[in-house]
């Protein structure tokens, strides 16, 4: 697999950071750390905002978020996110689109 | 805002907009609340303009839309890992106008349909969120937004908020979506010199192509590449189920970057520059997964009421279709003096049934599942296919007949007569 960096791509992107006022949160980090042994959600995320820690912990930071639904879905066995819209005027402004 | 609305469109993307230009130009009081710093700022597509929808709301919308290039050329492509065998479909009738097809920068169109659809007469917010609906017994009256004294009320709400529909969710209006009901697409937006784009495609001013993708660039997940030309700069992504991004545990843009450095993708991008990256989900879950579509007071249009085409790469288009219909039936209603229940507004699904719309989602329902059940499709076929074109072209010494009787033996080895047999079966089943 060719290695990607992600933090290039979002960097070329275009954002209003609602700084700490994340729009998704992770409901119980236990559900994630203790019962979820898939945790798709920090393989799947198309903006890399959930990693996966070698304690089984999933940490999220939704600065780079595109708002594009994957983690909530994705997370069909637990519904474990909490996900809403970031505020109006918040969040990823795209210039095209 | 302590004032009424007949109608309140939530969003501004193509059938937000469609609604809300519909109802106001029939003089009807429209809000229409849009979370982005402006309309297009949320939004992601291709994308690919169909003009016929668009046709039938703005007839003249060629004589300013931010229109990229008509496209007078279609590309199918199925790839294998070094190869990829395909179809072209070019015309010069395609050069004739009105043009059918044009890739557009959604960020640009859907910021001209606004401020068209403010010119008819609708009173639009931005960078506000609409956080509820509000509701009396099962009736919505209106909607909650982020903003101070945020509750406004209307006749009538439509819900045009996108692929994640969340109001009608949290409304109880349907379900969580499940993965299987989803693509995820990523795509990047390369710039180079429109006469760079226009000599490494073959095409004059103005002129575009599609190239559409299956095969091994999805590593074996039901899904498709695509990749367009606009004006000064190239779109490519890749979209597949997110079922199976969940059950194979592959990361997005790590598949994106392995299909831009496929030997026949690559030198069509090269020298570009890489000004935005993006993802976003497209309803995928066909008729089957269709949510219930209106209610006592509420209606939903465009992608939050799974309204996409995935065989035909239509949405967009029934997204203003869907926003149009729903627009006259609260126009309808209001002539009558008629109130926005559920057995009144019913004429909109009314509508869509008797339109292309309900007709091409219905035609498509089995074809979800059966390409959910059989990811073949996706990986060995493009294979077959690579390595019977690489036999008969390849100049060794080996008589046809030999070759043919090779290229035979490997369908069979691979998918068994009864496989093969059962997959034509299957593919007719998909398009019957």
């Amino acid at each position: 697999m060719i290695p990607v960096k992600i933090e290039e791509k979002l960097f070329q992107n275009r954002y209003r950071v609602d700084a700490g006022r994340p729009h998704i949160n992770i409901i119980n980090q236990e559900t994630c750390r203790v019962e979820c042994k898939t945790q798709e959600c920090t393989v799947c995320c198309p903006a890399g905002c959930y990693t996966a820690e070698g304690n089984g912990q999933v940490v999220l930071i939704t600065d780079g978020c595109l708002e594009c639904g994957t983690c909530r879905i994705i997370c069909s066995t637990y519904r474990n996110v909490d996900w809403e819209y970031p505020r109006g005027g918040y969040g990823i402004l795209f210039k095209f689109g | 805002m302590d004032e009424k609305f007949d109608a309140i469109v939530i969003g501004a993307g193509p059938s937000g907009n469609a609604a809300a230009y519909t109802l106001a130009k029939s003089g009807l009081k429209v809000l229409q609340i849009e979370r982005g710093e402006y309309p297009g700022s949320k939004n992601v597509q291709g994308a690919i303009l169909y003009s016929k929808a668009l046709e039938e709301i703005i007839p003249d919308f060629r004589e300013d839309a931010p229109l990229e290039r008509h496209l007078i050329e279609q590309q199918m492509w199925v790839l294998d890992d070094e190869s990829y065998i395909g179809t072209t479909y070019r015309s010069a009738e395609f050069n004739q106008e009105p043009y059918n097809r044009y890739t557009i920068i959604r960020a640009q169109f859907d910021k001209w349909f606004s401020k068209r659809v403010q010119e008819a007469g609708a009173l639009l917010v931005c960078e506000t969120t609409v956080t509820n609906l509000l509701m009396d017994g099962n009736r919505v009256i209106g909607v909650q937004t982020d903003r101070e004294n945020g509750a406004i009320y209307a006749d009538v709400v439509v819900l045009a908020d996108g692929v994640n529909s969340l109001l009608a969710k949290k409304a109880g209006f349907h379900a969580e979506l499940e993965p299987k009901d989803v693509a995820l697409a990523v795509k990047e937006i390369h710039f180079l010199p429109e006469e760079t784009i226009q000599s490494r495609f073959n095409i004059g001013e103005g002129e575009g192509v599609v190239i559409e993708m299956a095969g091994k660039i999805t590593q074996g997940m039901m899904g498709t590449g695509f990749l367009y030309t606009n004006k000064d700069s190239l779109t490519i992504g890749v979209g597949c189920m997110l079922s199976d991004f969940k059950q194979q545990k592959i990361t997005p843009y790590e598949l994106l970057e392995k299909m831009k450095a496929h030997p026949a993708i690559k030198p069509l991008l090269a020298g570009g520059e890489m000004k935005e990256y993006t993802a976003h989900l497209i309803p995928e879950g066909g008729y089957k997964a269709m949510p219930k579509l209106y209610g006592e007071g509420w209606m939903i249009v465009g992608d939050a009421g799974m309204f996409v085409n995935a065989v035909h790469r239509e949405g967009s288009n029934l997204a203003m279709t869907t926003g149009r219909y729903a627009a006259e039936a609260v126009i309808d209603l209001k002539e009558k003096k008629l109130p926005m229940t559920a057995a009144n507004l019913a004429r909109y699904q009314g509508r869509l049934e008797d339109s292309f719309v309900m007709k091409d989602m219905k035609k498509y329902k089995n074809m979800p599942e059966i390409f959910h059940k059989n990811n073949h499709f996706f990986t060995t076929y493009p294979e077959l296919l690579n390595r019977a074109a690489h036999t008969m072209l390849t100049v060794d010494g080996v008589d046809k007949k030999s070759k043919e009787r090779e290229i035979r033996k490997s369908f069979k080895q691979r998918r068994s007569l009864f496989g093969l047999m059962g997959d034509a079966f299957k593919m007719w089943r998909a398009f019957e």
